[in-house]
């Protein structure tokens, strides 16, 4: 197409664009909602990291520390994952948990929002509850002597609660 | 301070003293048996993990019985290893093995899992090094860069390795499983790291039958070296050369 | 002799596209059944905790070890300087790097996570034989690809034969790879074995140059293309060169293991009452995939009728797949000897043969391979230059009347 016609359509694009700016009014609305978290992670400092480090590198984080943890064995608080889900994953009014893919869930708000597919929630329990306690086990089923066994299946120092 | 507010001082030392030397001899009479089986203290959560320990069991055979799954029963509750009635494909991380010496007629049962080895034959075979040895002994899958290739399965002379071959749910803390991994025995390293002993070890001790004991290899004073040196301790398929962690008496 | 003009083949015909539609089939159906077997888990499938590796493997393995195999021709003439395989030698890059692609194929989307395949590509550990083949098979394609480039841009002809050279030591490589993946085993009786490797290569020869010749007939007998007796001799008395050399090997490792104690278990497994590991051996492996095709192959007049030389390269095809599943399934179907001697006994299936049957699924999806294998093929003669337009007898060699 000749010079003048192609500038026509270009600036007809560009108008077209333009108007759809007033559309950013509404971009407040379309963000998605994340669920507050059930307490600050400890007394002394408050969270683990201030909020917009953690939006930017938790990845980073939750992939260091997992090797750390797997290959070295260090299993400190700041970084658990069970500890975060225990903080981040509260239940609704009614005590129900939230599953991971809900956009009710704490990790899944901002990641079906972004469309970045996670497969943590594929090994590791989404829910505080099940994780850590297996007082829901039928110990009918357990031998002689297992009883107070189902209970170990908590962390030692009790503060997942 | 007054003569008298300080042998006051001295009299609550002298006190705070013998009452703790009364409850640690307490102690050390009372619960000889977890004392016995894990005389170290948990390591700090920050500190890696060396190579200064090595952790292994003891399994003495002449104190398991053909009838008893108590073991395994604790490892699958612990561990939520749930069975889907598909014996073929569920997964098993712990199992009683009967042998019968054509021979003699003799039968023997012993319990069967990942033997740790220090040579590891999975460990040399995975393509993506998922499958590792830690700086303590303790063979384990890092199941984040595990591809599901089934090639350490192939490798492994004691058939200690399951594959997923389900959706998992309902994961408990100390074994994070999913789908298309493949997973064993961990030496239930989520408790040792946290000063316990296996889950299989304690199940074996509570129901007072004593076939197994987990301790420090490498410290010549812990209740299992001492025993492996009074009593000597087999490795099953020794001829292979890998120096397993697991000891077997009287088989 | 006069140069060997390529052309691409015309492809428009109904029977063409009726070809590219029954490949595509096939690959739909290996799409699908792979998205089955990942979103349901594998229980889904055949394969168990004591069979991990089924018919996919099967499939996977045979098609990689014929990968490297149909670069042989393009080696002799390259390395070797035999100037009457040279017109051949860019459909058999062609067909090396499309046999490896439909293996591969296979063998990733059987994993059990291959969303994890970046992680497989960059994180290596050197120790294991597996990690070397991922960067041998990745290699291969690069290095026929380079070969392939040389010999069909006229400037880069000079470096054909460097080119060639590198391909023909990577494929040896790449092969012994694929061998020492199961020699390299100590657990299992039936692998355990410094000749897996070498085996494997001579494998490779017998299978890839038994496709290559098929891929051969087919292409130009549907073209209606000359195809001279003078390089289908040549081919069909070079495979059963190939074929005499894998029973060699067979013979060589079964005779081995028979000596020997430890592993007269296995053996008697195999060779006698294995059921039907027993029955693809003897029958599928040694009679239909050595014997017949030998005696087909060397036959003063058999050997003259093309179809019949057509029918025992299916049958040297049929013989290696069933040798695949021997030495794969059959070699899982085996107990791991725990305590030998001694009869063992679990809930884990310990001391008992394994019993294993394939799912539809296994079997689509391995097909699904070798249906991509040859669509690549259909494709590629059709888009590039591979195949000569003629390889009559005056063309490849004019001293021949």
């Amino acid at each position: 197409m000749s010079v003048g016609l192609y500038k026509k359509k270009l600036s007809l694009l560009l108008a077209g664009l333009i108007l759809t700016l007033p559309l950013s009014l509404f971009a407040e609305g379309i963000l998605p909602t994340v669920p507050k978290a059930k307490a600050k992670a400890t007394a002394e400092y408050g969270c683990v990291n201030p909020v917009a480090d953690m939006r930017r590198n938790h990845m980073k984080y939750l992939l260091h520390h997992r090797d750390q943890t797997m290959h070295k064995g260090i299993r400190t608080k700041k970084y658990s994952l069970a500890k975060c889900i225990a903080c981040h994953v509260t239940p609704d009014k009614n005590g129900k948990y939230p599953k991971f893919g809900d956009n009710d869930f704490f990790c899944s708000s901002c990641h079906n929002y972004a469309a970045v597919t996670i497969d943590c929630f594929q090994c590791h329990n989404d829910n505080p509850k099940s994780a850590y306690s297996s007082l829901n086990l039928n110990r009918q089923s357990l031998p002689e002597g297992h009883e107070k066994f189902t209970s170990n299946d908590t962390l030692p120092s009790g503060d997942a609660k | 301070m007054s003569h008298i507010e300080s042998s006051k001082n001295a009299a609550l030392t002298r006190r705070k003293f013998l009452g703790s030397a009364v409850a640690t001899t307490a102690g050390l009479t009372i619960a000889p048996g977890v004392l016995l089986f894990r005389a170290a203290q948990a390591k700090p959560a920050a500190q890696a993990v060396t190579s200064k320990v090595r952790w292994g069991l003891l399994i003495d055979n002449t104190k398991c019985s053909t009838g008893c799954d108590d073991c395994v029963t604790a490892c699958k509750t612990v561990h939520k290893l749930e069975g889907h009635n598909r014996p073929e494909t569920d997964v098993q991380w712990i199992r009683k093995l009967t042998v019968t010496d054509k021979q003699t007629g003799h039968v023997m049962s012993l319990p069967m899992m990942c033997q740790h080895c220090g040579n590891p034959p999975c460990v040399d075979v995975c393509p993506t090094g998922a499958s590792f040895k830690r700086a303590d002994g303790i063979v384990l899958v890092d199941r984040h860069i595990c591809i599901g290739c089934r090639y350490c399965m192939m490798a492994c002379p004691y058939k200690a390795r399951s594959f997923e071959h389900e959706v998992v749910h309902d994961q408990s803390v100390s074994a994070p499983r999913g789908k298309g991994t493949v997973e064993s025995c961990t030496l239930c390293v989520y408790r040792v790291d946290h000063g316990k002993i296996p889950a299989c070890v304690e199940a074996c001790n509570e129901a007072k039958h004593g076939a197994m004991l987990f301790g420090d290899l490498n410290d010549p004073e812990s209740e299992i070296s001492k025993r492996l040196t009074k009593y000597g301790g087999k490795e099953i398929r020794a001829d292979l050369g890998l120096n397993t962690g697991v000891r077997y008496q009287g088989i | 002799m006069k140069k060997a003009n390529f052309v691409e083949i015309e492809g428009r015909s109904a029977g063409y596209l009726a070809l590219l539609g029954f490949l595509g089939i096939f690959i739909l159906a290996a799409l699908g059944s792979s998205f089955y077997m990942e979103h349901n888990g594998h229980h889904v499938t055949g394969m168990t905790n004591q069979i991990v590796w089924g018919m996919p493997h099967v499939f996977a393995v045979f098609l990689i070890v014929a990968a490297s195999g149909a670069l042989n021709i393009a080696s002799i003439s390259s390395v070797f300087n035999k100037t009457a395989y040279k017109p051949l030698a860019r459909l058999s890059g062609l067909l090396a790097i499309s046999l490896l692609l439909g293996g591969l194929m296979v063998l990733v989307l059987d994993l059990g996570r291959p969303d994890r395949l970046i992680i497989a590509m960059t994180r290596y550990n050197f120790r294991s034989i597996f990690a070397w083949n991922m960067i041998l098979y990745n290699g291969f394609f690069l290095i026929v690809g380079i070969y392939l480039w040389t010999m069909m841009q006229r400037s880069l002809n000079k470096y054909t034969h460097y080119a060639g050279f590198a391909a023909f030591i990577w494929r040896l490589t790449l092969t012994t790879g694929t061998g020492s993946i199961f020699g390299f085993l100590v657990a299992r009786q039936a692998y355990d074995s410094a000749i897996m490797a070498p085996m494997f290569v001579i494998m490779s020869f017998s299978f890839g140059l038994a496709i290559f010749l098929l891929v051969l007939l087919a292409a130009y007998n549907w073209t209606h293309r000359p195809l001279g007796d003078v390089i289908f001799n040549t081919l069909k008395n070079l495979l059963g060169v190939f074929v005499a050399a894998v029973l060699y090997f067979v013979i060589v490792q079964h005779l081995t293991n028979i000596y020997m104690a430890k592993d007269s278990g296995v053996e008697a497994f195999i060779l006698l009452n294995g059921g039907i590991y027993t029955k693809l051996f003897w029958i599928g492996q040694i009679l239909l995939g050595s014997l017949v095709p030998l005696a087909l192959l060397y036959h003063p007049t058999w050997g003259k009728s093309r179809t019949l030389v057509g029918v025992a390269a299916m049958l040297v095809i049929i013989g290696g797949m069933a040798q695949m599943y021997v030495i794969i399934i059959g070699g899982q179907a085996y107990p791991l000897s725990l305590f030998p001697g001694m009869e063992v006994q679990s809930s884990f299936f310990d001391g008992v043969v394994n019993h294993y049957a394939p799912s539809l699924s296994e079997i689509m999806l391995g097909l699904g391979g070798m249906a991509t294998a040859m669509i690549t093929v259909v494709l590629a003669i059709k888009i590039l230059r591979f195949l000569p337009e003629s390889l009559a007898d005056e063309v490849v060699d004019p001293q021949h009347s």
